[in-house]
């Protein structure tokens, strides 16, 4: 590590020399001060430090929703309209909470798709990638049960349906099923197992977090020109130039963060889960949250249970692979006229497959959702080695 | 030929001619389906499961907008409706009556309210369960003891608590007064299940509750006429502040916080400003 003194005790005197000595807290502050960032990074570059900032948000809301909120089937739906209703300022607590699970999720989709474009997954950033895809795993798997909680319609039966995925495993499945719920059906068990890790897995992300900081800080940020920074010309110290350029970010994130939370809270969830969670009534219609719904159409694309299932994991898994996939040099899609195109209609495969995804599971739906799950596998399986191939990039600048 | 575009591809037109080779047409592509891209977006974020309703009857209601207000007049009256009439079938079990001076009643007037029901409580010291008049505090009083009275009372179906009715349905104001409006005749040879009523905004057009309203059902006190219209609108707006009793409080909120985000962002982007030119000074 860069910020790790290897000083004697004698060369760092005073209080702070003898905290540093033993903690290189100071040390660690100052590479924070001075840590350097290429000068040409743009807008998109905001949205890591806004990513961070919802998780924070999300856990210090989650931390006072849990201390009014009570994870039994027979209080749970009550417990969270007490909130709204009687605890002071409750109902801005937990529209923050549920506006803040989709912010959140808006931030990682536009850093992720910003780290396709401009070739941030590639060497040497292959682990900073894969540590992202592990965070992005585990906020899935967070907020799933997140919307367990409240115990409306769309909780029960969302959690129902996504439980039952493992039943699809062969010969285990049945038994994984009524592991995961603790019993034969979901229930008050599933409901206390969902809230208890609900408030873990995100202090596990924080761990997470700061290993994808580590993994970022060891060879900096790209940046959209892609190229390597060749001097400390091509760089500016991240403070004062980018801390005050986050916070403007800061600013926008938190005015569309107001306007869902103030006029329309409850414009990215859904009517049914104002009505308390029923097992004998279905809702009509069970779709789950916006930011699941281009996997759940892969899902629904596929006509076996298996299948669905293991193509739906392998739509994340393929992810993986993508700096083997993508062998192409040239980092930065600016530079790479053909596959810029076929990034484009890649972020538009992935709006019809969450448009289909919200839809019943009927044609025309159907049909579009076989063919846009398919183009989605052709993209990175195919498409895009052979455009790294290929492709004639356009040549380099010399410097950033 | 792709060596003569070094900084950025964008669309470059030199003088009049703009060249005619394959950059061109790559840039061309990649506007297009920019703008396709779009377009989708704002197709897909509109509500997913919007597209399988009836048309409502679509009201500008005064509860509505980044300015709205509950119109305590009409919600009180609202409030008479739901004790006179729905109260018979349907509970508000999340409201209670200390709730009520929300919307102008006075204290006094909220205790004689709570006074008039029954609520059974207990157990006494005497290990015994008692009646006792309602207070302030006690939640809304519910029609029925338990849901399996409530379903034994209505053919089998538990008729829905109210209390979040708004929230709990598709664009809610809309419905709820388009449901409570629109018990037309069924039309010609609609097959119709016994025990069940034409409903022109209901799924599936048959509903188990009858026309729950009809013209001069309840005196209002302040001598407004008592149309089903009416009712159904009063209804709408006092079940909307039960849903939502904080509305007024979020959407004052709101605009305070929009204001200061608003200089907020827009100091930071002039300090942002003038901390990045002096990378230029150097």
């Amino acid at each position: 590590m860069v910020y790790m003194d290897k000083k004697t005790e004698e060369e760092q005197p005073g209080f702070v020399g003898w905290i540093e000595y033993r903690l290189p807290i100071f040390s660690w502050v100052r590479h924070l001060g001075e840590y350097r960032t290429p000068k040409n990074l743009s807008y998109f570059w905001n949205l890591g430090s806004i990513a961070g900032l919802g998780l924070l948000i999300q856990i210090i809301t989650g931390v006072i929703l849990s201390m009014h909120y009570t994870p039994h089937v027979d209080h749970a739906f009550n417990s969270v309209e007490h909130i709204m209703r009687d605890v002071n300022y409750g109902w801005l607590i937990r529209y923050m909470h549920a506006v803040g699970a989709s912010m959140f999720f808006c931030a990682i989709y536009i850093h992720m798709f910003r780290g396709i474009y401009y070739g941030s997954f590639k060497r040497p950033r292959e682990l900073l990638w894969h540590i992202g895809l592990i965070i992005f795993l585990l906020m899935m798997a967070t907020a799933f049960m997140g919307y367990v909680l409240p115990w409306g319609q769309m909780s029960y039966w969302g959690a129902t349906v996504i439980t039952n995925l493992f039943s699809a495993i062969p010969v285990v499945g049945k038994g994984i099923v009524s592991w995961l719920w603790g019993g034969f059906s979901v229930d008050n068990p599933t409901l206390n197992r969902f809230f208890a890790l609900h408030y873990l897995l995100p202090f596990i992300l924080v761990g997470l977090v700061m290993l994808h900081l580590v993994a970022l800080h060891k060879h900096g940020s790209n940046n959209p020109k892609g190229i390597d920074v060749k001097s400390d010309k091509d760089t500016i110290p991240f403070h004062p130039y980018y801390t005050i350029k986050d916070f403007f970010g800061f600013g926008i994130y938190f005015l569309i963060f107001a306007y869902f939370i103030f006029y329309e809270p409850n414009y990215l969830g859904h009517p049914d889960n104002y009505i308390p969670a029923n097992p004998l009534v279905t809702p009509a219609h069970i779709v789950p949250e916006w930011y699941f719904l281009p996997f759940y159409a892969i899902l629904r694309a596929v006509p076996s249970k298996l299948g669905g299932v293991i193509l739906m994991f392998s739509a994340i898994g393929v992810l993986f692979f993508l700096p083997w996939l993508d062998k192409s040099k040239v980092r930065s899609n600016n530079y790479r006229p053909i596959n810029a195109i076929a990034f484009w209609i890649f972020v538009a495969d992935c709006l019809v497959l969450g448009y289909v995804g919200g839809q019943p599971a009927e044609e025309p739906y159907l049909t579009i959702s076989r063919i846009a799950a398919t183009y989605y596998f052709f993209h990175f399986l195919i498409l895009i080695p052979l455009i790294a191939r290929y492709e004639r990039t356009l040549k380099l600048p010399e410097e950033i | 030929m792709m060596s003569n575009m070094i900084s950025s591809p964008s669309l470059q037109a030199e003088g009049k001619a703009i060249e005619f080779n394959a950059v061109y047409f790559v840039e061309l592509l990649r506007r297009t389906l920019r703008a396709i891209l779009a377009i989708m977006i704002i197709l897909t974020t509109s509500p997913s499961w919007a597209n399988d309703h009836i048309k409502l009857k679509t009201m500008s209601w005064p509860f509505e907008g980044i300015l709205g207000q509950v119109d305590r007049q009409a919600a009180q009256r609202g409030f008479q409706v739901y004790k006179e009439v729905c109260a018979a079938c349907h509970s508000m079990h999340q409201l209670s009556y200390r709730n009520l001076t929300n919307l102008g009643f006075s204290e006094a007037e909220v205790k004689e309210i709570a006074k008039s029901f029954t609520v059974h409580d207990g157990p006494n010291d005497q290990g015994e369960m008692f009646d006792r008049p309602g207070i302030p505090s006690d939640k809304f009083v519910s029609p029925f003891a338990n849901v399996e009275a409530a379903k034994a009372a209505n053919n089998g179906a538990a008729p829905p608590d109210l209390s979040l009715i708004i929230k709990a349905r598709e664009d809610g104001a809309n419905y709820v007064h388009s449901l409570l409006t629109g018990y037309d005749p069924a039309p010609d040879g609609f097959k119709m299940m016994p025990g069940l009523y034409y409903n022109s905004y209901f799924h599936g057009h048959q509903i188990a509750m009858p026309s729950p309203l009809s013209d001069g059902q309840v005196q209002y006190m302040d001598g407004t006429n008592a149309s089903v219209d009416q009712m159904s609108r009063d209804l709408v707006v006092f079940l909307q502040w039960a849903a939502e009793p904080e509305m007024e409080r979020r959407k004052s909120m709101g605009l305070k916080v929009t204001i200061f985000l608003v200089i907020f962002s827009i100091v930071f982007y002039v300090a942002k400003d003038r901390v990045w030119a002096r990378l230029d000074e150097k």
